[in-house]
């Protein structure tokens, strides 16, 4: 596999798609099993975001290195209505769209570094990373 | 792609295969829920074992079914959450809580034979709530 990988996600097959690349491409990484997993929960919640409030967007993943680490970083951009109040979307069980409401503050607990910008009428562009443990 | 489900004595079987789109989990979620009536079902076991991952939207469908099947008189146990998938899904903040779960299908059956509906211990036994 490529060290990069572009997703068009526009429906449910599509998130389930986005999440076994990214674990393809974390394991081909070295990251643990565990950690697979947490990065493929990660981009299913983020993907599935996109198709509930963008209907459709694109998700890159790519392998990243930072002197001798070695990381994933998903980024997921999408031209939808944007979020109104990003502080708020990070909160806890705070959903508009009759979710659980921990889409974006559960794939921050899940990633090593989170970052959402958004502009209404423009769209929201969700960067996270995470990093493999020296261990692992 | 369809989940089979079983019929065993009072009990549905269903076994998840592979990776479930949404759409998948809701079509399982209605076809339980049908079930439990068509065949008068006292107990449903979902086992998981071969999902490699749990999001909000899978851990919202289980937990529903739970709820929804327990509406219509039967319990239900979630079998075989493998253990990375569980470590995400306590990072995501996703706890299934109220729904029973159990280690593997034996372990599912063996709690569904103890607890027959309505004998959970964290459900408020007949006549202590007179009002309720």
């Amino acid at each position: 596999m490529a060290d990069e990988v572009r997703l068009a996600i526009a429906a449910d097959v599509d998130v389930v798609q986005a999440r076994q690349r990214g674990r393809e491409l974390a394991s081909e990484a070295g990251f643990s099993n565990g950690d697979q997993t947490v990065i493929a929960a990660a981009i299913s919640e983020i993907a599935r975001n996109i198709v509930n409030y963008a209907k459709r967007g694109e998700i890159t993943l790519r392998l990243i290195t930072n002197g001798d680490r070695q990381g994933v970083i998903v980024i997921a951009e999408d031209h939808g209505p944007g979020i109104r109040d990003v502080v708020q979307a990070m909160e806890d069980g705070y959903s508009t769209s009759g979710g659980l409401g921990l889409g974006l503050p559960g794939a921050r607990r899940l990633m090593d570094e989170f970052e959402v910008h958004s502009v209404i009428g423009q769209g929201t562009t969700v960067t996270m990373t995470k990093w493999r443990r020296k261990t692992s | 792609m369809e989940v089979p489900i079983l019929k065993q004595g009072h009990y549905l079987i269903a076994s998840i295969q592979s990776a479930l789109t949404d759409a998948d989990l809701s079509q399982l979620r209605e076809a339980l829920i049908t079930r439990v009536g068509k065949f008068r079902a006292r107990g449903v076991i979902v086992d998981v074992t071969a999902l490699d991952v749990m999001d909000s939207f899978a851990v919202r469908t289980l937990r529903d079914i739970a709820h929804m099947a327990r509406l219509r008189g039967a319990e239900t146990v979630i079998v075989g959450i493998q253990p990375e998938v569980a470590f995400a899904m306590v990072q995501l903040g996703l706890t299934l809580k109220g729904v029973a779960t159990a280690l593997d299908l034996e372990e599912g059956l063996a709690f569904l034979n103890q607890h027959p509906e309505g004998r959970l211990p964290d459900r408020p036994s007949p006549g202590r709530n007179p009002r309720g």
